[in-house]
């Protein structure tokens, strides 16, 4: 009897046919944990250790400063103006685009997705040469009264701008693979147009749309280059919060530059563990389908 | 008699709609959503954009060629085309290893991992430059470890590589990450239960269909690169024709009011980012045709 198990000798530890052996295999996860903790996580962790490095007092101090809060305040204020607006263009963009056939849709994609492709200092350049003094317009604002640059409205267009593309390129792909059948059942039924909209359309977004606007609304905070070129950086007037981290660290002022910093190192951390959570649970509600 | 009774405008043929933009539908709102998005688009966008060409283009090829040569604009862009280069193919290898194991392997800790590939997405890029530059000057905490070794990352060139690095390893992971996980794991077993060996299988089985998106995602981390400037200015030191990067030179010839030095500097680096974006859509349109996906 032992003759028929005996000769069957099953290679226990050789390497599968079909992947790497357990060796190649820890070596590799090694070297990616590795990669990533020294390349990604050390520098987030540094902020907080900087922002600490002189006990919770000193940390404090940053934010008893009239100009942290000022900074504070500017950056609130304008994510609250570019993110509605993007938030509503892209609702727009999406619908056109992905509910309706016509020409030129791709092109149409491509001039959507072209602020992704400029440098952020070049789009803050592209607001200079229209309002700057000796801009395009700069006579004529001049002229009026009007300041656009070195205030609010150029760190808002210039945030506008950095942001645009995050909710259409986010909603587009979502309502196309939706397709449009369950808001003609609405129409057909006797729904408004509007109200298809709102019962139909938007739930079914609704994932996407909160998964693009956290991004958007990170970026549109923490934008450095573009609003750094249009802001003029007027301490207590027209710096952002990056702005105020950028002035406090070329004065030495170290702990409180990384303080600052770590409001947006959190927000950071905030959006990252909502997007996860968000792909986790509801991947079939995003674009693409975003499981991994 | 026979030009009016051609078969294909037979009396069954349905009459030829009349041309229109968009094809009928139901469904209501495309004028206002059309026309909403199209002059959010024209003003905030392509406006602007158009002024940008505009000032190069009053600038002439000759006047932006000799903003190029001048010797510190010409290093500039040496430095910022040349280091993403590197350091975009350091993002592409690192970032495949780092895709291979979050896709292929099961460890704990792995939606951990995965979720950190894309801190550098969230991070803003002032905070990033300030913590690589504290981490990786000689009195930080990874730079004093370099400097026992002779080698200084922070206010070098080599540092301008690490932040380019750190910007680019999102994209280089994240184009590769769904491929592989698509892939068709019967036809490495095809290959296996033919006699090929492990390695041959990777190298002529598994990894050519991966090239076009690892190209991919070299050549965003690559765009991303030449123009990044937050995470840059901290740690680059910003010595002129050592370590300048174009991007603040475009910001120093603005504080001098030098708008049409800006311009052109500008022009050039959107002029070759539009190339790259070129070679992205022909890397593309090339895996269409030869693999049957993007």
């Amino acid at each position: 009897m032992s003759e028929i198990f005996s000769p069957v000798s099953v290679p226990a530890a050789a390497a599968p046919a079909t992947g790497e052996g357990p060796g190649v295999r820890a070596l590799l996860i090694g070297i990616a944990v590795v990669f990533l903790g020294l390349f990604l996580v050390l520098p987030l962790f540094a902020v907080f250790a900087q922002a600490f490095s002189r006990g919770i007092d000193a940390y404090l101090d940053a934010f008893r400063e009239p100009d942290a809060w000022s900074a504070i305040r500017l950056t609130l204020t304008v994510a609250a103006i570019a993110v509605p607006f993007n938030l509503v263009f892209g609702i727009a963009a999406s619908w056109s685009i992905a509910k309706f056939e016509f020409p030129g849709k791709s092109l149409l994609i491509t001039l959507i997705d072209l602020p992704f492709s400029v440098s952020p200092v070049v789009s803050g350049l592209i607001y200079v040469l229209l309002f700057g003094s000796q801009g395009l317009f700069g006579g004529w604002l001049q002229a009026h009264g009007i300041q656009i640059l070195f205030a609010l409205p150029g760190i808002v267009l210039a945030t506008i701008f950095v942001t645009f593309p995050f909710v259409a390129r986010e909603l587009i792909p979502l309502m196309q693979e939706q397709g449009s059948s369950e808001e003609e059942a609405a129409l057909t039924l006797g729904a408004s147009g509007l109200h298809a909209f709102w019962t139909v359309t938007l739930p079914n977004i609704r994932w996407g749309l909160l998964y693009s606007v956290l991004l958007c609304n990170a970026r549109a905070m923490g934008e450095f280059g573009a609003v750094s070129v249009v802001s003029g950086h007027i301490r207590g007037l027209t710096n952002t919060i990056p702005l105020h981290v950028e002035i406090l660290y070329n004065e030495y002022n170290f702990v409180a530059a990384f303080a600052v910093a770590s409001l947006l190192a959190a927000l950071a951390l905030v959006t990252l563990v909502l997007k996860s959570v968000l792909e986790w649970r509801y991947a079939g509600d995003l674009a693409g389908g975003r499981a991994h | 008699m026979a030009a009016t009774s051609s078969p294909a405008a037979g009396p069954l043929a349905p009459p030829r709609p009349p041309w229109r933009f968009r094809r009928p539908s139901v469904i209501p709102g495309f004028g206002l959503s059309f026309g909403y998005a199209m002059t959010c688009l024209a003003l905030v966008v392509l406006l602007p954009l158009a002024g940008l060409v505009a000032k190069a283009s009053g600038l002439g090829l000759s006047g932006i060629w000799h903003v190029a040569t001048d010797p510190r604009v010409a290093s500039a862009l040496r430095i910022s085309f040349g280091i993403s280069l590197l350091a975009a193919l350091a993002a592409s290898v690192f970032g495949f290893v780092v895709a291979w194991v979050l896709t292929r392997y099961r460890f704990p800790g792995r939606k951990i991992v995965d979720a950190a590939v894309d801190l550098p997405f969230a991070l803003p890029t002032a905070v990033a430059g300030i913590a690589l530059a504290s981490l990786y000057a000689p009195d930080g905490l990874v730079g004093a470890q370099l400097a026992k070794l002779g080698i200084q990352a922070a206010y070098t060139p080599l540092g301008i590589f690490i932040a380019m690095v750190f910007i680019g390893l999102p994209f280089a992971v994240r184009t590769v990450q769904p491929l592989i996980a698509e892939i068709d794991r019967e036809v490495e077993e095809a290959s296996a239960t033919l006699g090929a060996s492990r390695a041959a299988t990777l190298t002529r089985v598994v990894l050519p269909p991966l090239i076009p998106a690892v190209l991919t995602g070299f050549a965003l981390a690559f765009a991303r690169g030449v123009g990044e400037y937050g995470s840059i200015i901290f740690i680059a030191g910003n010595l002129p024709y050592v370590s300048e990067i174009a991007p603040l030179l475009i910001v120093i010839k603005l504080s001098e009011f030098d708008y049409g030095g800006a311009a052109a500097i500008a022009t050039i680096m959107l002029g070759i980012s539009f190339l790259t974006l070129l070679a992205i859509n022909l890397i593309q349109a090339w895996s269409r045709r030869r693999f049957g996906y993007v």
